[in-house]
């Protein structure tokens, strides 16, 4: 967008609010843009544990967002099939969780809407065999996995589509407000060239989520958040068909969802933390094993690839700040709000999105625009939950061996794979790096899936790095994309980040060869590093 | 979790969490090598496993892992301890329980059956063995490869001369466990090649151990690796039955066929998780026949008083045997026969594998993966040499049918030796036969 040009609307933030959003704004015939100062659903969307939530998990102790995530449920399952394996989902009681709670928990989901039938366990053991048999009563409800960076890639799809413009690596780094308060401008600096540009327009959403409170402060407004860490550990392979949940008031440690090739465990829930420093800590990993086993016993033998942490974006509806205590960050609302800075805080054209769910990003975003759109005088209804996003995310649902099935389709036998680990074919690269040509290894990561598998881009970056020096040469790269050897380096150190805190076993020998290929053979301490720009959050 | 046990894990049938990703496996593998068919253990094994799962009308989305022959060099050359072929034949008997098996590969793993249907008309049936029409109808009709090594019917089975001979089929009163020994010929000594049963007996009984021959069935390996597995459970199952107070009261089991021995000390367990008492114990008490007498060698008790056999042999020590991990026992027994020259083949596999090599739409590629071996031993018959030697039963007749030098398990060498020894002593032993 050109310097000084209007729009109606700025979004800020690229996770899976803020594109829903863009679109809902851009289906309403308002003009918006999306500014994000990494790359989109790189924060909270992108570290979240992959479970499109059925409700059940907050039947008891929030009750609102029960009923949006069910909602939620039945409209992705429309508009975005493509980014949803149906795998369905379990809610387990284990000899540890409360008898009252098994009691209670069918009428209080039926109370929300939520569907669910008695399991035998028998017929539980059969279709997962590796969940522990001291489990004494199931549940099968309406989970399933829910792929971020597809739904993401989706909706801003969509919204493009709409007339809506969506900007990554940009970030936010001011406002100009009126005599009377309210915003004009957003002033923005592109993180990797250091170009600054200001977007003069009529309304901003802060759609930031953990980072709100931050964006706030820039404009001079008020908001406490009251971000929840949340740690969560990949394994190298599923141990399940569905989601596993434990039938209990949620806890640490109590959900396993089957994501593509592997699955996580999840979740702590640790308040206050910086959101830019979410560092997961030997007790979160020692406190999701001892609890994984009781889902599945040996679990904390298995090969894990990752550890990661999301911020929650949880906003204490009361400005009951300081929720200090592990169990009460708990209590907060998972539901969404939306705040209208200017009658709250003088800050005119201002609303924040906080709280809420990736299950309800649409929801979240419909409740913020239709505040939005009546302000700047709009009537248009909201009809996101109408129209399919495109193709892909719109397309049938996926399932674990897609990929393979359709290298197998081919033939199978000599498949060009950049990243043998999780099936990424030189082919399907490409169309990645054509689609967006200023990716770097990591923004590829996301949408390909390169380099998630356990040997961690040990072998495919060095190929992937290639492909981005051969696409250099010929001139097919967009200038802001890294340099092929800054590019190696930072994806492999972005790699490590998350290694390091699971480093024994099976991943620790993996790292060794990783390390050994990397210094030893490629020399890559000798590579430059990555200069400028903002991968916190990636 | 160490470095090597990854084997040794309990959580079940995840010994491919252990991959690193290394490409050593696809660096050594035989059909790899030969054909762009197969993709390599690497992505067939511990990279599909984790795309197999149920998913929309399959369990098993991939078919190449097909291509697999199931040599399992891949697994002894893992680093990190994964146990990749058998994840492969694993993935394949999913496969084959999705989608069912063709009627030539539940007939070329029935040996039993065929042992029971082709010897009593033995004469007839190798006519058509070796009629090429009747070969060409059988490739046509059933995909079995006209040029495929099918070894001739015996007229009578092994079995049959044993219970002919009132031989022992299970202990006398007052047995010896370290001086009896229970002989698990398998299904190719019983139906093909009984002369190989009765060489290894006579030469067991040469070195002071009782053998009997207790009821059994074929090991079921033919089952396994066409990926029958209910069909190979009911086989190991009769055969755990028969052999396991056996086992359990400290006899040895030995077997001529290193195959079928491997199947009785590692696969009954690693791919048909029959992992009870029985299979351990029987897994434990089992001896490829070599082995043994290098055994007794290494304790003084063989009987070493060889006649020269003066030529010099090319030696294939199948991948079974490799398996084992026991090194190569022919080569040392071989180095008992004065002027006995064994030339280790330097050759990963003889690319039979089984029924492999039989198939069809396989033939070409068990040819190719042969190929330098074939090569090898047709040079040394150019050479002088008489004929090669092998311990497994198909890699002998891939070996024969494919270099044109008959080929013959280690064990008839060294009888052959003895008996000149034997006749040299003009005082022959009596022949068993």
């Amino acid at each position: 967008m050109p310097a000084g040009a209007e729009v109606d609307v700025v979004v800020i933030g690229g996770g899976a609010t803020g594109a829903g959003v863009l679109r809902d704004l851009a289906m309403r015939g308002l003009s918006a843009t999306l500014v994000e100062r990494g790359d989109f659903a790189s924060g909270t969307s992108g570290r979240y544990h992959g479970l499109l939530h059925s409700g059940a998990r907050y039947v008891e102790s929030d009750p609102i967002s029960a009923r949006h995530c069910i909602e939620e449920n039945a409209v992705l399952r429309r508009i975005a099939p493509g980014t949803i394996e149906p795998t369905g989902g379990y809610f387990v009681a284990t000899p540890d969780d409360p008898d009252d709670y098994l009691d209670r928990f069918p009428a209080a989901c039926a109370k929300a809407g939520i569907e669910t039938e008695p399991v035998p366990l028998d017929e539980l053991f059969r279709a997962e065999p590796l969940l522990s048999r001291e489990i004494r009563a199931a549940y099968r409800v309406p989970d399933a996995a829910l792929e971020p960076w597809e739904l993401v890639d989706g909706t801003l799809n969509s919204a493009r589509e709409h007339g809506a413009t969506a900007h990554r690596y940009r970030a936010v780094i001011g406002f100009e407000r009126d005599a009377d308060g309210s915003v004009a401008a957003v002033m923005t600096r592109d993180t990797r060239t250091g170009e600054e540009e200001t977007i003069a327009c009529r309304a901003v959403v802060s759609a930031a989520g953990a980072w709100a409170g931050q964006i706030a402060e820039l404009a001079g407004a008020r908001l406490t958040m009251s971000p929840g860490k949340g740690s969560m550990l990949i394994f190298n392979r599923r141990f399940s068909t569905a989601v596993i949940n434990r039938l209990a008031p949620p806890g640490d440690g109590d959900i396993l969802v089957p994501v593509h090739t592997v699955c996580i465990l999840g979740t702590t829930d640790i308040t206050g933390e910086d959101p830019d420093d979410a560092v997961v800590t030997e007790e979160e990993i020692s406190a999701l094993l001892a609890d994984g086993e009781r889902l599945v016993p040996g679990i904390s033998g298995a090969r894990v690839l990752r550890a990661y942490a999301g911020s929650r974006p949880l906003y204490d509806a009361d400005e009951v700040s300081g929720a200090a205590s592990h169990d009460e960050s708990r209590e907060i609302s998972r539901a969404h709000h939306v705040i209208d800075h200017g009658a709250r805080d003088g800050v005119g054209g201002l609303w924040s999105i906080v709280g809420g769910k990736l299950t309800t990003y649409r929801l979240m975003a419909r409740d913020v625009t239709d505040a939005v759109a009546a302000a700047l005088g709009n009537d248009a209804p909201c009809r996101t939950a109408d129209e399919p996003l495109p193709e892909p995310a719109g397309h049938s649902p996926y399932w674990l061996g897609d990929r393979l099935a359709a290298i197998e389709a081919e033939g199978g036998g000599d498949a060009d794979l950049v990243c043998e680990c999780e099936l990424v074919t030189r082919q399907r690269l490409a169309d990645a790096l054509d689609r967006r040509a200023d990716s770097s290894l990591d923004d590829l990561r996301r949408t390909t899936r390169l380099g998630m598998g356990p040997c961690q881009g040990a072998f495919c970056m060095p190929r992937a790095a290639a492909m981005l020096d051969a696409r250099r040469a010929d001139g097919r790269l967009h200038p802001a994309a890294p340099d092929a050897n800054v590019a190696l380096r930072s994806f492999a150190a972005e790699r490590l980040r998350g290694t390091r805190p699971i480093a024994w076993g099976d991943q620790l020998t993996e790292l060794f060869l990783t390390a050994g290929i990397f210094r030893g053979t490629l020399g890559t301490d000798a590579l430059p590093e990555h200069t400028g720009g903002d991968d916190a959050a990636s | 979790m160490t470095f090597h046990d990854a084997a040794a894990r309990d959580f079940p049938a995840f010994s491919t969490d252990a991959c690193i990703k290394c490409n050593v496996c696809n660096t050594v593998c035989p059909v790899s090598r030969v054909t762009d068919e197969f993709p390599g253990p690497k992505y067939v094994g511990p990279q599909a496993q984790r795309f197999r799962g149920p998913g929309e009308g399959s369990d098993a989305p991939d078919h190449s892992v097909d291509l697999c022959s199931g040599c399992g060099i891949c697994t002894r050359a893992c680093p990190a301890g994964v146990l990749i072929a058998e994840t492969n034949n694993r993935a394949r008997a999913g496969i084959v329980e999705e989608r069912g098996s063709s009627l030539r590969n539940r007939l070329i793993s029935d040996t039993d059956l065929l042992i029971r249907l082709g010897t009593p008309v033995a004469p007839l049936a190798n006519i058509g063995l070796k009629n090429r029409l009747a070969r060409w109808f059988g490739e046509k009709t059933l995909g079995v490869h006209r040029r495929g090594p099918l070894a001739p019917f015996s007229r009578r089975t092994f079995r049959a001369w044993w219970k002919r001979e009132k031989r022992p089929t299970a202990l006398e009163a007052g047995s010896d466990p370290s001086r009896t020994v229970v002989y698990f010929h398998g299904c190719a000594v019983n139906g093909f090649e009984p002369d190989l049963g009765r060489d290894a007996v006579e030469i067991l009984e040469r070195n002071g151990l009782t053998v009997i021959v207790p009821p059994q069935e074929c090991c079921g390996l033919p089952f396994i690796s066409n990926g029958l597995y209910p069909r190979a459970r009911e086989k190991a199952r009769r055969n755990l039955e028969s052999l396991a107070q056996y086992a359990r009261a400290g006899y040895r089991i030995v077997g001529t066929s290193t195959s079928c021995t491997h199947a009785l000390k590692a696969e009954y367990r690693e791919m048909l998780d029959l992992a009870d008492d029985d299979a351990t114990a029987v897994a434990d008490a089992t001896w490829d026949i070599c082995e043994l007498l290098v055994d007794l060698h290494d304790r003084g008790e063989l009987d070493t008083g060889f006649a020269p056999i003066a030529e010099s042999i090319p030696y294939h020590p199948p991948c079974q045997l490799k398996s084992h991990g026991i090194g190569l026992p022919a080569m040392d027994l071989f180095a008992l026969v004065p002027g006995l020259r064994a030339v280790d083949s330097d050759h990963d596999c003889c690319g039979a594998a089984g029924t492999y090599g039989l198939k069809a739409e396989r033939w070409q590629i068990a040819q190719d993966v042969g190929a330098p071996l074939f090569a090898k031993v047709r040079a040394a018959k150019a050479a002088g040499a008489s004929r090669a030697a092998c311990d497994s039963e198909t890699c002998r007749w891939q070996i024969e049918q494919s270099s044109g030098v008959p080929t013959v398990h280690p064990v008839s060498i060294l009888a052959e030796s003895y008996r000149r020894a034997d006749e040299a002593a003009s005082e022959p032993r009596r022949r068993l036969v």
